[in-house]
C-alpha cells in the first residue's frame, strides 16, 4: 500500500500539456525529492497532491491520484479535509499578517478547534518541533513579519504541522533563504521524515541528495527517472538524468 | 542644447507646481480671512442699534433673546433673564417703521431732521420700550440707553442651536443644526453603503469570475461619472415619494432620503478602493490559508480582510468624505430645515446645501456672507481631518 499513488496523470493548463502520463508511487514516511529544470512540471505535479491547482482557472486533469487509497479527485472528495491531511510549505515564506501565535493556531481555528488550552499546547509543541520555540517564546504576540526570512519559513512549517497532516509538501522551501537558514530547514526535514511523508521540490541538487530517500527527475512534463536517491545521483539509468545532475544543462 | 531644453522644461514644471500650490493656499487663506470676519460683526445688524429706557437695568441681550422679544415670544422684561431680574414691565417693541404710528409725518420734518429727537422722546416716555432703528438717528442727547454693542462670539457660532441668518434685528448663526444635519446624513449614507459596498468589493475581488468582473467593474465606475444633480433629480422623483409612501411620513424630504442618495453616490468609491485593497493580498497568503484546510470564506474574513484592512478603512473614510462634501443632490432631497435633527425621518439641512442655497442672497461682506464662509471653513477642516486619517491609516504598518 502506497501513501501516494498516481496513475497515468496528464495535466493541462488550457491547451498546454504540462504533465505527460506520470505514474509514481510514494511510500509512507519517506522523503521524496522532485528535481528538474525550470518549467519541467515538478511544482505542478506537487500541487496536484493537495489540489492547489484547482485555484487556477482552465486546468484539466486526466488519470487518477490516490492518497491513502482514496481518489482525491473524486467529485465527492472534501477538499478542505484533504488539505488538512496534506500540508504545504511554499517557496517564499508567507506568514499571515497576524501574531506568531495566531499564525500557528490558524489551521486549528479554521478547522473548528475551540479548546484554547489544546491550541496553546499544540502551538508550543509545534514551535518546539521546528526548533523555533527558543527564539520566539518571548514574543508570541508580536507580528510574524518581524521574524527573519529563515524564521518565517520555519514558522510556516510549524503552521503546516500544527494540524497534524500525514503528508508535507514543500515547494522549493529554501530557495529564498541564506545558507545557514537552509541548513536548519534541512536538519528539520531529516527529523520530520520519521513522522511524515515529505515531498520536496528543489533546484538544489545537493539538497535533494541530502534530504531525500527517493528522487524523481522531471523533464518537459515527463517523469524521466524515479528511484533511490543514491542510485539517481551515482548511477542514473537515463542519459538525460546524468546530464542534468552533472550540471551539463538546467 | 538638449540639456538646456530639459532645464527649461524642468523650470516649467517647477513653476506650474508652485503656482497650483500657491493657488490652493490662497483659496484657503481667503476662506479663513472672510470667515474670521464674522467674529468682528456686531450681534445687532450692522448700522442699527437697539435701545431701551434709561431706567431699564438690562445691559446685554443675546441674538436669541432679541429675536424672542421681537417675535413676541417674550412679552415682559421680567422674563428676559433668569439670573438678573428685570423690571416688571410689558415689553413694547418698536421698529423704525413704526415711527409713523406715534408721530404724524409733519412732525418728523421735511428732511426727517426731527427723527432723532422724536425717537429719543418716545424712548424716554415708554419705560417698557425696546427700540430698533438706524444708528444715524441716535440723538446727541439721547434720552434712552443704547445697548452695548456685543460682537458675535465663537460660542454663539459653534455652540449655537439655531440658524436664522436673515432674522432682524439680530441674525442668529448657530452651527449645530447644520453640522449635525451634515453628520447625520453622512453617517446614514455610510451605514447604508458600507455593508453593500464591502459585499460587492469582496464579490468582485474574490468570488466573481473574470468575465463577471470585466462586466461589473465598468458599470460601477460609470456610477461614479453620473453628475450629482442627476442623482438629486432621481432622488427627488423616485426616492423621496417612495420614502414618504412606504414609511407614511408627512414629507419625504428627510435625512434618510439624503442618506440613500449619498449612499448610492459613495458606493463606487467604496467598492473600487476596497476591491483594489483586497486584490493586493498576495496570492501566496491566500494559498497558504487554503492549504491549511480553510474554506474560501474563512480565507476571506480571516486573511484577506485583515490584510487589506487599511485599504478598506481608506475606502470608508473616502466614502464619508464624498458624502460630507456633496452639495447638489443633498440640497434637492433633504428638505433643508435648519433644525437640530432628532431622527432620520425629518428634514435636515447640511452645511454644503446651506452655502449653496444662501450665498446668492447674502450681501457681500455682511455677517451672513461671512458666516457662510465660516461654514465652508468648518467643512474644509472636517475633510482635512478625514484625509489626515486616511494618510495615517494607510501609512500604518500591517501587523
Amino acid at each position: 500500500m502506497y501513501k501516494i499513488d498516481t496513475q497515468n496523470v496528464d495535466f493541462y493548463y488550457g491547451d498546454f500539456h504540462a504533465l505527460k502520463n506520470i505514474s509514481m508511487q510514494i511510500s509512507a514516511n519517506t522523503s521524496v525529492a522532485f528535481i528538474g529544470p525550470s518549467g519541467c512540471g515538478k511544482s505542478t505535479f506537487l500541487r496536484l497532491f493537495n489540489r492547489m491547482n484547482d485555484l487556477i482557472p482552465g486546468t484539466r486533469l486526466d488519470g487518477k491520484i490516490y492518497i491513502d487509497e482514496r481518489d482525491i479527485y473524486d467529485k465527492n472528495e472534501n477538499v478542505d479535509r484533504l488539505r488538512k491531511n496534506v500540508g504545504m510549505v511554499f517557496q517564499k515564506p508567507n506568514p499571515f499578517p497576524k501574531s506568531i501565535f495566531e499564525n500557528v493556531a490558524y489551521g486549528l481555528r479554521v478547522n473548528g478547534v475551540k479548546d484554547q488550552s489544546f491550541i496553546e499546547e499544540t502551538v508550543v509543541d509545534t514551535l518546539k518541533k521546528v526548533v523555533l520555540w527558543d527564539e520566539v517564546k518571548d514574543k508570541l504576540k508580536e507580528s510574524a513579519f518581524a521574524l527573519s526570512g529563515g524564521q518565517q519559513q520555519r514558522l510556516c512549517i510549524a503552521r503546516a504541522l500544527a494540524i497534524s497532516p500525514s503528508i508535507l509538501l514543500m515547494d522549493e522551501p529554501t530557495s529564498a533563504l541564506d545558507p545557514i537558514s537552509t541548513g536548519k530547514i534541512e536538519d528539520l526535514i531529516h527529523q520530520l521524515k520519521q513522522q511524515y511523508t515529505i515531498v520536496i521540490v528543489t533546484h538544489n541538487m545537493q539538497q535533494a541528495a541530502r534530504v531525500s530517500d527517493k528522487t524523481g527527475y522531471f523533464y518537459l512534463g515527463e517523469l524521466i527517472e524515479y528511484g533511490d536517491t543514491r542510485k539517481i545521483f551515482t548511477n542514473p539509468e537515463k542519459e538525460s538524468t546524468q546530464n542534468y545532475i552533472t550540471g551539463r544543462f538546467g | 542644447m538638449r540639456k538646456f531644453i530639459e532645464k527649461i522644461v524642468e523650470g516649467g514644471f517647477l513653476i506650474s507646481g508652485s503656482v497650483s500650490s500657491l493657488a490652493i493656499l490662497l483659496i484657503i487663506l481667503f476662506l479663513f480671512k472672510e470667515a474670521g470676519g464674522l467674529f468682528n460683526s456686531p450681534v445687532v445688524e450692522d448700522g442699527y442699534v437697539v435701545a431701551v429706557h434709561k431706567d431699564n437695568p438690562v445691559k446685554h441681550l443675546s441674538a436669541e433673546k432679541i429675536m424672542d422679544i421681537f417675535d413676541s415670544e417674550i412679552t415682559n422684561w421680567n422674563d428676559v433673564s433668569e439670573s438678573e431680574p428685570g423690571i416688571d414691565q410689558d415689553i413694547l417693541v418698536f421698529r423704525f417703521s413704526d415711527l409713523t404710528n406715534y408721530y404724524a409725518e409733519e412732525e418728523l420734518g421735511d428732511e426727517f431732521q426731527y427723527v432723532p429727537d422724536k425717537i429719543s422722546e418716545l424712548v424716554s416716555k415708554e419705560p417698557g420700550i425696546i427700540a430698533f432703528f438706524p444708528a444715524q438717528y441716535v440723538a446727541k442727547d439721547f434720552q434712552g440707553r443704547v445697548l452695548a454693542d456685543d460682537k458675535i462670539s465663537l460660542g454663539d457660532f459653534f455652540g449655537g442651536t439655531e440658524w436664522y441668518p436673515t432674522s432682524t434685528p439680530a441674525p442668529i448663526f448657530g452651527l449645530l443644526p447644520l453640522l449635525l444635519g451634515t453628520l447625520l446624513v453622512s453617517f446614514g449614507a455610510i451605514l447604508l453603503s458600507l455593508p453593500f459596498g464591502l459585499a460587492v468589493a469582496i464579490y468582485l475581488a474574490e468570488i466573481a469570475s473574470k468575465r463577471t468582473r470585466d462586466f461589473l467593474k465598468p458599470v460601477i465606475e460609470l456610477l461614479a461619472g453620473i453628475p450629482s444633480v442627476v442623482f438629486g433629480f432621481f432622488g427627488l422623483v423616485v426616492i423621496v415619494p417612495l420614502i414618504q409612501k412606504v414609511l407614511n411620513l408627512p414629507v419625504g424630504e428627510t435625512a434618510f432620503a439624503g442618506s440613500v442618495v449619498l449612499g448610492i453616490m459613495a458606493l463606487p468609491t467604496i467598492i473600487t478602493v476596497a476591491e483594489d485593497a483586497m486584490r493586493t493580498t498576495p496570492s501566496a497568503m491566500k494559498e497558504a490559508s487554503l492549504a491549511l484546510g480553510a474554506s474560501k470564506w474563512q480565507t476571506i474574513y480571516k486573511v484577506i480582510i485583515p490584510y487589506s484592512i487599511s485599504g478598506i478603512t481608506s475606502a470608508i473614510v473616502l466614502g464619508i468624505g464624498r458624502a460630507i462634501g456633496e452639495t447638489m443632490a443633498v440640497l434637492m432631497v433633504t428638505g433643508n430645515a435648519a433644525i437640530i435633527p432628532t431622527s432620520f425621518f425629518e428634514p435636515v439641512r447640511t452645511i454644503p446645501a446651506t452655502i449653496a442655497a444662501e450665498l446668492g442672497e447674502a450681501p457681500a461682506g455682511g455677517a451672513h456672507y461671512q458666516s457662510l464662509f465660516l461654514l465652508g471653513a468648518v467643512l474644509f477642516v472636517i475633510t482635512l481631518l478625514l484625509s489626515f486619517t486616511v494618510e495615517y491609516i494607510s501609512s500604518k504598518r500591517k501587523i
